[in-house]
């Protein structure tokens, strides 16, 4: 006997091995050691095995300490044996080979087990989880056999299994239950630039998507998920988050939460144990990574040799994500919040995003994306909370420009060399474009277009040329002034339309990346603008997000002044019966509505609608044949008419069969603003045509087609667009006319003021002389209608967006608290 | 002293988006924002009462459904240049589920 105290150790990873090294580097002499491992291994960086996977490094590369280290320290290494019982009162551990093992101190070490979804097809062959080099070995070997692989989870640990076994040439698919890939580290600007750098590598993403069951017989050959898709796999990694693996520690009687409950000193309930690593929960926090591991086993060395150290107090985490060639970082909190600010810098070119998000001029979170560098930096910033009010315009540049004056917006263009190039799509540099500014002595953007072809084609370069206008033409440049959308962005509406259809930007996160957005997630200007630009441009691609729409647009309703609400229902071309009136005298007394009016375009308004009644008032409506009349909508509302010559003697044409026609035609499109029609049966008009968005005024020898009328803020008479001679051909050119103007126009705007700024004959010869153009976009709006005309009040009544119609709870008088 | 009851589970409210709650003292409304944290405050604009929880939801902030005056969700107060202030209540997640304190409301109702 040694004389010496005996020091027990379970786990033989990253914790347990790095606290005997504390404890080492205070005291060597203290303890005769002995270590548990369950893994057949020495002491190797678990952190590494992603690379291990990705073939860039060996399992030999990463051991951290080799069989030479025990033997050196005189440590008995116990390595693929497994304790499975603590006797606290008698000090001993009992092991899986029937082996006993007594101790004066017992440090528990045992990390965490990853969390195996309990769905059915869980224990089938070829599911695994991604934790030790077994799991490593195990994806390497089926890899070779190439096939498919899913991955479960699109956390850090989950898609950097992702990379790896795509790196090995499997065909890989993750699935996510959240919408952002790794939400809890990063925001959504960044997740979807990581998503489109994953699936730029080939890995399926699919977010949103809930695992209903794993198949196979024996071996596993799918993941089948809840919306009954099946996605095929040859191999199943589940990476959907770790737990605390304290089993062991919960049998022995100590006091465990989520993980061992531990003091500063990482005593645990017993005094004789201590336990560190991720199996700890200390302060109610636990880990999952390692920075926060080593400052606990720096504690658990002192506690171990007796030394007064000032214990663990707790971790402020950040993460990188080890996938060569994607440089992810986060760190602390990048909630928005008020009282704290946003910095936010995008470079769209270089793929780089970084947020800085501040409070009361500290930074306490950040979140980078294509150049982590400053990581580091920031990080430190946060975890000292230093004051960084003199440095804040320059911050986001990272340390480099930190503390200096604020940047001249220019420096940056200046500094380009002549050979950089400006504009992507026509290859132009600096120097050309200098050049061309100082020898021509070109003053305005178009001509500097026009001679350089510079920002002539996207106009994603626009910014920096007119940088290089400012810096060529000093003072003389006064560029011209675009408004913007809004505070988020410096590009007006026009470039967003053109960037969106030129660089296929599909979600707002996308728009907001790849235009350099100054926030993080908008606001209630551009979201329902970007919205409609998206709904517009990618029928059928885009989903609608409806937390970017205006109340109205949201829960199909007007709101009134008093919170409830008002209902409209389509009256086609303001032609009822006794049916309809009688199902909604029904409803305005079954609801007690307060309010019924005849509208000025001729249908029937319920007004004082309680929001809760909403989904009934629209089922009882939908039984009598009718739908939403999008009184609410940036969308069509009415085509007035009038009774033409099914009754009136003077009506030339069928004007009330046309406004039905046109109106079930067109219901259900959204447009950058309202769009109402009305049809006339002779130039009497009584529909009142030609002061509306588009009117026809029927006359003899056809259809006289009107349009850029308003009736409301301005009172504007509408413009000729010309005369057909057949119902067809009218509606042809009605509809291409207002898709020509809801591809075309502004968020809000009208088509009047929209027509009055490209020019009234630039409508006419797109619209009336160039068939082709007429008939194409026709067809594209006819395209889609085909995802539009749904009707909103029939699908909320079977469910959709339920929770929009009743509150979340409702709470009686409280008790007051016991 | 605190009184915290279960109203309901962080998935019951869209991101950017909230859901109200009918109390003794009239509606909450409560928010949960892009990063998922929570909100609650009086369903009742200072300008004229309208409706916030069915605003559209950017950053910690609520833009009213009815006139657009824009309310910090973390300090109850209005931004730019209006001037006015809604109560806020005090709320907490554990776990999947929200928690409001409705100690506050049993004073005031009684
Ligand atoms: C109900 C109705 C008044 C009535 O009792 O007759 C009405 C009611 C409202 N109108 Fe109107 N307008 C109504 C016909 C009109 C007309 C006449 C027409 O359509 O023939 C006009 C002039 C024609 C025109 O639009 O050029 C009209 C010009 C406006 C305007 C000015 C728009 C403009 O760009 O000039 C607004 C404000 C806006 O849209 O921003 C407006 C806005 C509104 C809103 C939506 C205000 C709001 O945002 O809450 C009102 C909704 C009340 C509700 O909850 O139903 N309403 N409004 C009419 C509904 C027609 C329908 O069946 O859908
Ligand atoms: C693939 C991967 C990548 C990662 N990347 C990062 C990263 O980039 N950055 C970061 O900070 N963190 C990362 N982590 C997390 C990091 O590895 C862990 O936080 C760390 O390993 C935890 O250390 P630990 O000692 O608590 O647990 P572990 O390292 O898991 O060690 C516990 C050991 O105890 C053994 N054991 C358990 N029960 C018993 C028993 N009853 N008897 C005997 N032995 C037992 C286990 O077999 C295991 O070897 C990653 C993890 C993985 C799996
Ligand atoms: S005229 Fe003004 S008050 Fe009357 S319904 Fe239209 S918007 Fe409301
Ligand atoms: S009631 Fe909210 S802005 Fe007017």
């Amino acid at each position: 006997m040694t004389g010496k105290q005996k020091l027990v150790v379970i786990g033989n990873g990253m914790a347990g091995c790095r606290a005997v090294e504390e404890l080492l580097a205070r005291d060597p002499e203290r303890y005769e050691i002995t270590i548990f491992g369950a893994e057949p291994e020495v002491n190797y960086n678990r952190i590494m095995l992603s690379p291990v996977l990705a073939g860039e490094t060996s399992f030999d590369e990463i051991v951290i300490n080799g069989a030479d280290w025990y033997a050196e320290n005189g440590i008995e290494l116990r390595s693929g044996e497994e304790v499975v019982g603590i006797d606290t009162v008698s000090r001993m551990v009992a092991t899986d080979k029937g082996n006993r093992c007594g101790y004066d101190r017992l440090l528990i070490a045992t990390g965490s087990l990853p969390f195996i979804l309990p769905v059915p097809g869980a224990t089938l062959d070829g599911v695994i989880a991604f934790r030790d080099i077994q799991d490593v070995r195990r994806m390497v070997s089926t890899a070779e056999g190439g096939g498919r692989a899913v991955v479960i989870g699109g956390g850090l640990l989950g898609l950097e299994a992702a990379n790896g076994l795509r790196t090995l040439g499997m065909d890989v698919t993750v699935i996510h239950l959240m919408e952002t890939l790794m939400e809890r580290q990063l925001d959504e600007a960044a997740g979807f630039l990581l998503r489109r750098e994953l699936e730029g590598r080939g890995i399926e993403v699919l977010t949103g998507a809930t695992t209903e069951e794993i198949v196979g017989d024996e071996a596993v050959k799918g993941v089948k998920l809840k919306d009954g898709r099946t996605v095929p796999a040859d191999l199943v990694v589940m990476a959907a988050g770790i737990r605390p693996n304290i089993a062991l520690a919960r049998d022995a009687g100590l006091d465990c939460n989520r993980g061992i409950v531990v003091d500063d000193f990482m005593r645990t309930s017993d005094p004789s144990i201590l336990a560190v690593g991720e199996c700890v929960e200390h302060r109610g926090q636990v880990y999952g990574l390692v920075a926060p591991i080593w400052e606990m086993c720096r504690a658990v060395g002192d506690t171990l040799a007796g030394a007064e150290g000032e214990g663990y107090r707790g971790s402020v985490t950040s993460t990188k994500l080890k996938v060569t060639g994607v440089d992810v970082f986060s760190a602390g909190d990048f909630a928005a919040g008020d009282g704290r600010e946003d910095i936010v810098y995008r470079d769209a070119a270089r793929g780089i995003y970084k947020r800085i998000v501040i409070s009361e001029d500290r930074v306490i979170g950040a979140v980078l994306y294509g150049d982590t560098e400053d990581g580091n930096w920031y990080f430190g910033l946060l975890k000292a909370g230093e004051d960084i009010a003199a440095s804040r315009e320059t911050l986001v540049f990272g340390p480099a420009f930190a503390g200096g004056a604020p940047q001249d917006p220019n420096a940056a263009v200046a500094a380009l060399p002549d050979t950089s190039e400006i504009c992507g799509c026509n290859g132009v540099c600096k120097g050309t474009i200098v050049t061309a500014i100082q020898d021509k002595g070109l003053a305005t953007l178009a001509d500097v277009r026009a001679h350089t072809k510079a920002s002539a084609s996207c106009g994603s370069c626009t910014g920096l040329v007119e940088k290089l206008m400012a810096l060529t033409l000093g003072e003389g440049y006064n560029p011209a002034a675009v408004e913007p959308m809004c505070g988020c962005t410096e590009l007006g509406h026009d470039d967003v339309r053109r960037l969106i259809r030129a660089k296929e930007l599909k979600t707002i996160p996308a728009v907001m990346q790849e235009l350099e957005w100054k926030t993080s997630c908008g606001c209630a200007k551009c979201r329902p603008a970007l919205n409609y630009y998206l709904v517009c441009d990618w029928p059928g691609e885009y989903a609608d997000d409806y937390q970017s729409r205006f109340v109205n647009e949201r829960v199909h309703a007007n709101i009134q002044k008093d919170g409830t609400y008002s209902v409209v229902p389509r009256m086609w071309g303001g032609v009822t019966s006794a049916k309809e009136l009688r199902a909604i005298a029904d409803v305005v007394e079954k609801f007690a509505i307060p309010a019924v009016k005849v509208t000025g375009g001729q249908r029937v308004d319920m007004l004082g609608v309680k929001k809760e009644d909403l989904p009934a008032v629209w089922a009882d409506l939908g039984k009598a044949g009718f739908v939403s009349g999008h009184a609410y909508a940036k969308g069509l509302r009415t085509v007035k008419t009038c009774v033409g010559t099914d009754w009136c003697r003077f009506g030339t044409q069928d004007s009330t069969g046309f406004g039905v026609r046109i109106e079930k035609f067109m219901w259900g499109s959204w447009t950058p603003a309202k769009v109402k029609m009305a049809v006339s049966g002779c130039p009497r008009n009584c529909a009142e045509a030609t002061c509306k968005d588009v009117g026809v005024v029927c006359v003899d020898s056809g259809y006289e087609i009107h349009f850029a009328g308003a009736a409301g803020l301005d009172i504007k008479g509408t413009e000729k667009l010309g005369t057909v001679a057949t119902e067809d051909e009218a509606l042809e050119h009605i509809v291409a006319l207002v898709q020509m103007y809801r591809e075309q126009a502004r968020y809000l705007e009208r088509i009047y003021k929209w027509a009055k700024r490209i020019g009234y004959d630039e409508v006419r010869s797109q619209i009336l002389d160039d068939a082709e153009k007429r008939r194409a976009y026709f067809d594209r709006f006819v395209f889609s209608q085909k995802f539009a005309q749904v009707d909103p009040w029939s699908e909320r009544v079977s469910g959709k967006d339920k929770h929009e119609f009743r509150p979340m709870a409702e709470i009686g008088v409280p008790q007051a608290a016991e | 002293m605190t009184n915290w009851v279960e109203i309901g589970r962080l998935s019951d409210i869209p991101k950017r988006g909230a859901r109200c709650v009918s109390t003794p003292m009239g509606r909450v409304a409560v928010f949960r924002t892009a990063a998922d944290e929570i909100y609650t405050i009086e369903d009742r604009c200072p300008h004229k009462g309208g409706p916030l929880s069915q605003g559209i939801v950017h950053g910690s902030a609520v833009t009213c459904p009815l006139h657009n005056w824009v309310l910090s969700l973390e300090t109850g107060t209005a931004l730019g240049a209006d001037e006015g202030e809604v109560r806020r209540f005090d709320i907490r997640l554990e776990g999947e589920m929200i928690l409001l304190d409705v100690a506050v409301m049993a004073v005031a109702a009684d």
